[in-house]
C-alpha cells in the first residue's frame, strides 16, 4: 500500500489535523515530543510543561498528551464528554512577542478561516492549586466554542516564572468536531478514510467508564495513593526531582479515580488535594535546587 | 493650543476591566499634567479589547515659566548648612541673595524654572502612567521577564501611539517605543496604519474595521440586537450588562440571530437564559411573554457569508450547553428531593456548625415551631417542616452544581415536578429571599416560615460560635441575614419578640447570645429605617421603652413619634420636656416616689411592661393624685394637673391599643399647659411645700412623656 505523503486533509481527518499542527510548530522551532507515558488529567502535567517552565533556559516544545478525567466519563453516551481525550500542548519559553499571531496561523493550517469564523480571546485566567501554578490569558473562542486555552505562566510550583512561558492547549476533539462539522465526537473521521473516532475509542469509553465508576478496587486505589506519596517522598529525599514528579502525577490520577468512585468525602477532598500539591511543589523545589547553580552561571541576570 | 492623542495597544484586555481602565487612564493623565502645570481642555477616553485611547484637547505647546523662592539658613550659619541648601536647590553660593527676615539677614535662593515643551512633559508622563497603571491583575511576559522587575501590564503591551498636534512624542517603555503606527482589526486589516493625530484617529481606525469609541459599539449592539429580534418577529430580552460585555469583546460588533431546537424549551427557561448569558454571552428573545427558541450572539467580524457559519457554529455550542442542561434536568428528576437531601450529609456547612444536613434539621425544627406557635399565622406546621427539610436538597443536584445561581429555583421546579404541594415548592424556590435590599419579601406563610427559620439559624449559629461581623468584614453575610429577618417580620407584620426567636434558634450547649443578637438587630433596624427616612434617635427613644423585642410594634411607634416630632406641638413639647428634666436634674429631685426614682438619664420606665411594677406605679400615681394640695394652685398649675389627669390614662390606653398616633395626640394636649406653667408659675417658690409640689408636678409631666417615648434620647 502506498500513499501520497504530501496530501493531508486536516478538515476531514483527525490524524491529519494533528500532523498539520506538528508540521506547523516544528517549522516554528518546537521540539515535537511524544506523549508522556503516564496517566494524567491535563497536558500541563507533562514534565515538558511543568518542570521545563521553571528556570531561565529557553524551551520550545509541542506534543499530544492523552488526558484522563475519570469523572467526565459518560459510558460513551454523551456526544461531547469523554473520560479519555487528547490535548495538543505547545510550550514556548520565553513567550514570543508574536505568540497570538503564531497561534492564529496554526488555526489557519488546520482549516479555520478567521474571516468566516469568529475567533475571540475571552478572559480566562488559569490556576492550578495542585501545581502551585497560575497564569493570565484567555480561552479562545471559535464561533462561541472554547477551542484553546492560552496562558502566560506567571508561577509554577510556587516559583515566579523567569522568564514567562506561553502555553497553548488545544482541545483536539472539539476542534476536529468543529472543523469536520460533526455533532458527535464518535462520528469524527479519524484517518480521512472512514475509520471513525468511535471505531477507535467507543468501546474504551464504555469499559473505562464502568471501571472508573463501578469496578475499580477502592482499597487498592487508596493503597496506591499512599504508596505514591511515600515513593515521592523517598525520591525527594534522594534529590531526584524527575522520579519524584512522576509519583506526584501518579498520586494525582489515583485521587481522580477515587473521586470518580465517590469514596472521598468533601471534608477529605481538601486534604488529598493538599497532599498532591505538596508532592508537586516538593518536586519543583528539588528541581530548582538541583539546577539553580548551573542556571545562575549561564544566566547572570537570573535568580531563583 | 494643540491636541494630543495617546493609544496604548496590547493583547486582549478582559472586558470587565475596560471601564475601570478608562477612568484610571484619565485620572493618571490628569495627575501627570497637573503636576507639570499643563492646562487641559476636554479629555476623551476610549477602549477596545486591544487598545486604550485618550485624546486631550487644547494643550499648550509650552508650560509657563515659573520663578520660585526658597528660604535658607540665616547669614553666618555654618558652611555645611549653606552648602546643603545650595545642593538641594541646584544653585551655587554666589547665586544666593540676602534678605531681611524679621530683622535677621537670611539667605534666599531664587529658582527660575523655564517653561517646558509640553511634548517633553508628555514624553516623561507616558512611561510614568504605564508603569503605575493600577490593573486589577497584571502580568509579565517575553524575554524581559527573566527578571521580575520587568514591566507589568494587563496582557503584553505591544504598541504606543503618542502624537501632539502632528508631532510624535518620543518615548519608550521596556522596549516598546512610541510611533505613528497602529493596527486595525485583527482579521479585517493586516499591516500597520499610520495615524496623523487626534483628529484622524477614530476615522482611520473605522476605515480599518475598528470602532474605537466603546459607547458607539454599545449603541451598535443595543440597536442591532433589537433589530435582529424584531426582524424575526421577536422581542429582545434587554440586558445592559451583556451590551457592555460584548462591546468589550469586539472592535467591530455584528449582532446575529440564531435559533435553537424548540424541544429545549421544555427545560426551565431560567436555565436557558443563564447558560446563554453566562457561558456564551448571548442575548435571548421572547415572544408573547415567553422565552423564544432564539439567541443573539455578537460577532467581531463582518463575515463573508453574512455570518451563516458563525450562527451555525454558535447554535451547535448552545445546543451542547442546552443538552447538558436537559441532561441535568432529566437526571435530577430521577431522584426525589428527599433522596437528593441525603447528599447534604456530605457537605460541610461550617466546621463548627456541622453539615448542611445538620443545618436543615435545625431549620426544619425551627420552621415547625414558628408555624405551630402561630408566629407566622396561617402556616401549616407539617408543610413548613416538609419545605424546610427539602429547601437545600437542590444544592446537590447536577443543575445547581453547574449553575449555582439557580439554587432554590431548581428545587422549586423539582418539587413541582414530583407533585409536592405548591406551598412547599414555592417555599423551596423563594426561601433565600429577600436577597438584597431591592428584593421582594416573601408573603406566602410557608415561604415566610422557612425563610425566617433558615436565616435565624444562620445568624444565631454564627453568633454562638463567635463569628460576628466586624467592621467591613462579614464573611457569612450575617448583616444581610438579619436585614432579611427584619424585613420578613416587618413586611408581614409578624408579632413576635426577637428574644423568643433567638431562644428558639439557639443550639443547646452553646453560649446564650440573646443580648448580642438583640443589639445587632437594633443596629440593623436603624440602618434599614434610615433608608426609609427614620432617624436613629427616634429609634433609640422608642427602643428604650419598647423592650419586648416586637419589631412591628416598635416601628409603628417610631413612625408615630417621628411624625409627631415633625409638628410644632412635638418640638415645643420636647423643649418643655428638656426644661422640666433640666430643672429636676439641677434640683436633684427624685420625686415622691422614692423607691422608683427616675433621673431621666437612665431608662426610667424600663420596667413599665413588667405587670408587677405596673401595679406599683399605678398605686403611687393614684396616691399622689388623691393627695390634695395644702395651698391653692395657680391657674396654670391647676391646668397642668388637669391636663395630666386626662393625658396619662389617654396615652396609656392608646399605647395598649397600639394607637401610637393617639398616644402622641395625648402628649400634644400637654404642650399648651406646660408652656403656660413655665410662663406663669415659679417652681422654686420660697414655700417649701409649693416647691416640692411643683417639682413633683414636673416629675409627673416628665414621666408621662417618657411613657410614650424616651425624649431624653431625641436630638435637637
Amino acid at each position: 500500500m502506498t500513499g501520497n505523503l504530501m496530501t493531508r486533509d486536516p478538515t476531514n481527518s483527525f490524524q491529519d489535523m494533528i500532523l498539520a499542527l506538528h508540521d506547523f510548530w516544528s517549522a516554528n522551532g518546537c521540539l515535537i515530543l511524544q506523549p508522556y507515558d503516564m496517566r494524567m488529567g491535563a497536558g500541563t502535567f507533562h514534565p515538558a510543561t511543568t518542570l521545563r517552565a521553571l528556570g531561565p533556559e529557553p524551551w520550545n516544545a509541542a506534543f499530544v498528551q492523552p488526558c484522563r478525567r475519570p469523572t467526565d466519563g459518560r459510558y460513551g453516551e454523551n456526544p461531547n464528554r469523554l473520560q479519555h481525550y487528547y490535548q495538543y500542548q505547545v510550550i514556548l519559553k520565553p513567550s514570543p512577542a508574536n505568540l497570538q499571531e503564531l497561534y492564529l496561523q496554526s488555526l489557519g493550517v488546520i482549516g479555520i478561516d478567521p474571516l468566516k469564523h469568529d475567533i475571540r480571546f475571552v478572559e480566562d485566567d488559569w490556576e492550578s492549586p495542585t501545581l502551585g501554578a497560575w497564569g493570565l490569558g484567555w480561552e479562545v473562542w471559535c464561533d462561541g466554542m472554547e477551542v484553546t486555552q492560552f496562558t502566560y505562566f506567571q508561577q509554577m510550583g510556587g516559583y515566579d516564572c523567569k522568564p514567562v512561558a506561553g502555553e497553548l492547549t488545544y482541545g483536539l476533539e472539539r476542534l476536529a468536531m468543529y472543523i469536520q462539522g460533526v455533532d458527535n465526537v464518535y462520528d469524527l473521521n479519524f484517518d480521512g478514510r472512514g475509520v471513525s473516532y468511535g471505531d477507535v475509542f467507543l468501546e474504551n469509553e464504555k469499559q473505562m467508564s464502568t471501571w472508573n465508576f463501578e469496578v475499580a478496587d477502592t482499597e487498592a486505589l487508596f493503597d496506591l495513593f499512599r504508596k505514591a506519596v511515600a515513593e515521592c517522598q523517598n525520591c525527594l529525599t534522594a534529590k531526584l526531582p524527575l522520579p519524584a514528579y512522576e509519583q506526584a502525577i501518579e498520586a494525582s490520577h489515583i485521587f481522580n479515580l477515587l473521586q470518580a468512585r465517590g469514596v472521598i468525602s468533601v471534608q477529605e477532598r481538601a486534604s488529598y488535594m493538599g497532599q498532591v500539591r505538596d508532592l508537586a511543589r516538593g518536586s519543583c523545589q528539588v528541581y530548582m535546587a538541583k539546577n539553580a547553580d548551573r542556571w545562575a552561571q549561564a544566566f547572570p541576570e537570573w535568580s531563583a | 493650543m494643540t491636541d494630543f492623542l495617546l493609544e496604548l495597544r496590547c493583547e486582549e484586555i478582559p472586558a470587565r476591566m475596560h471601564k475601570g481602565a478608562r477612568a484610571d487612564l484619565e485620572k493618571l493623565f490628569h495627575a501627570q499634567m497637573d503636576a507639570a502645570g499643563v492646562s487641559l481642555g476636554e479629555i476623551t477616553v476610549w477602549s477596545t479589547p486591544r487598545r486604550l485611547a485618550l485624546i486631550a484637547r487644547g494643550l499648550p505647546q509650552q508650560t509657563e515659566a515659573v520663578s520660585e523662592e526658597a528660604k535658607g539658613p540665616p547669614e553666618g550659619a555654618p558652611d555645611q548648612a549653606i552648602d546643603g541648601f545650595c545642593r538641594k536647590n541646584g544653585v551655587t553660593r554666589d547665586q544666593l541673595e540676602l534678605r531681611d527676615v524679621k530683622g535677621r539677614p537670611t539667605w534666599f535662593a531664587v529658582i527660575n524654572k523655564p517653561g517646558k515643551a509640553v511634548r517633553d512633559v508628555l514624553a516623561d508622563a507616558i512611561p510614568a502612567i504605564i508603569r503605575s497603571f493600577p490593573w486589577p491583575k497584571s502580568m509579565r511576559w517575553g524575554a524581559a521577564s527573566l527578571s521580575t522587575e520587568s514591566l507589568r501590564w494587563v496582557r503584553p503591551l505591544s504598541g504606543i501611539v503618542a502624537i501632539l498636534g502632528d508631532q510624535l512624542v518620543e518615548c519608550e517603555v521596556d522596549g516598546v517605543t512610541s510611533g505613528y503606527a497602529t493596527m486595525g482589526h485583527r482579521f479585517h486589516h493586516s499591516g500597520p496604519i499610520t495615524i496623523g493625530g487626534a483628529d484622524d484617529y477614530a476615522e482611520k481606525l473605522r476605515a480599518c474595521h475598528v470602532v474605537v469609541d466603546h459607547a458607539e459599539r454599545e449603541a451598535i449592539i443595543r440597536s442591532g440586537a433589537a433589530k435582529a429580534a424584531a426582524d424575526a418577529g421577536l422581542g429582545l430580552v434587554e440586558d445592559e450588562g451583556l451590551v457592555v460585555e460584548n462591546a468589550g469583546l469586539t472592535e467591530w460588533p455584528v449582532p446575529l440571530l440564531g435559533r435553537f431546537e424548540e424541544d429545549f424549551l421544555e427545560v426551565p427557561p431560567e436555565t436557558i437564559q443563564l447558560t446563554a448569558r453566562v457561558n456564551q454571552k448571548y442575548f435571548v428573545c421572547e415572544q408573547d411573554g415567553k422565552l423564544a427558541n432564539a439567541f443573539i450572539c455578537t460577532a467581531n467580524i463582518d463575515a463573508a457569508d453574512g455570518g451563516a457559519a458563525i450562527v451555525d457554529g454558535n447554535r451547535k455550542v448552545l445546543a451542547a450547553r442546552l443538552s447538558d442542561a436537559r441532561f441535568f434536568w432529566d437526571v435530577d428528576r430521577k431522584k426525589t428531593l428527599v433522596e437528593h437531601a441525603k447528599g447534604l450529609e456530605r457537605i460541610t456547612f461550617h466546621e463548627k456548625l456541622g453539615t448542611v444536613a445538620d443545618k436543615v434539621e435545625r431549620v426544619a425544627k425551627l420552621a415547625e415551631w414558628l408555624a405551630s406557635e402561630g408566629i407566622v399565622p396561617n402556616c401549616d406546621p407539617a408543610l413548613a417542616r416538609q419545605a424546610a427539610e427539602l429547601c437545600k436538597a437542590d444544592l446537590v443536584s447536577e443543575m445547581v452544581g453547574e449553575f449555582p445561581e439557580l439554587q432554590g429555583l431548581m428545587g422549586g421546579y423539582y418539587a413541582r415536578a414530583e407533585g409536592l404541594p405548591d406551598a412547599v415548592a414555592d417555599a423551596i424556590r423563594d426561601h433565600y429571599k429577600p436577597v438584597g435590599q431591592g428584593d421582594d419579601v416573601p408573603t406566602e406563610p410557608v415561604t415566610v416560615t422557612v425563610s425566617l427559620a433558615d436565616k435565624l439559624d444562620t445568624l444565631v449559629g454564627f453568633f454562638q460560635i463567635d463569628e460576628k461581623p466586624t467592621g467591613s468584614k462579614d464573611p457569612f453575610a450575617l448583616r444581610r441575614a438579619s436585614l432579611g429577618i427584619l424585613r420578613l417580620i416587618l413586611e408581614n407584620g409578624l408579632r413576635t419578640s426577637v428574644r423568643d426567636l433567638v431562644n428558639a434558634a439557639e443550639q443547646s450547649g452553646r453560649p446564650n447570645v440573646g443580648e448580642d443578637v438583640a443589639s445587632f438587630f437594633l443596629e440593623r433596624l436603624k440602618v434599614q429605617q434610615r433608608d426609609a427616612g427614620i432617624r436613629h434617635d427616634m429609634i433609640d427613644a422608642v427602643a428604650s421603652v419598647e423592650t419586648g423585642g416586637d419589631n412591628v410594634r416598635m416601628v409603628k411607634r417610631v413612625a408615630a413619634l417621628q411624625a409627631f416630632m415633625a409638628t410644632e406641638d412635638g418640638t415645643n413639647l420636647l423643649a418643655g420636656y428638656k426644661r422640666a428634666a433640666n430643672i429636676l436634674k439641677k434640683e436633684d429631685w427624685h420625686g415622691i416616689e422614692g423607691e422608683i426614682a427616675h433621673t431621666g438619664e437612665e431608662d426610667p420606665l424600663a420596667l413599665v411592661d413588667n405587670p408587677d411594677m405596673k401595679a406599683v406605679i399605678a398605686a403611687k400615681m393614684a396616691e399622689r393624685r388623691s393627695s390634695s394640695l395644702s395651698y391653692t394652685p395657680e391657674p396654670a398649675e391647676q391646668a397642668l394637673i388637669e391636663a395630666l389627669d386626662h393625658a396619662e390614662p389617654g396615652a396609656e390606653a392608646a399605647i395598649k391599643a397600639e394607637d401610637f398616633a393617639a398616644a402622641m395626640a395625648a402628649l400634644a394636649s400637654l404642650r399648651a399647659p406646660i408652656d403656660a406653667f413655665f410662663d406663669d408659675v415659679t417652681v422654686n417658690d420660697e414655700d417649701r411645700e409649693k416647691r416640692a409640689s411643683r417639682l413633683n408636678l414636673l416629675d409627673r409631666f416628665r414621666n408621662a412623656v417618657q411613657r410614650v417615648a424616651d425624649f431624653s434620647r431625641i436630638e435637637g
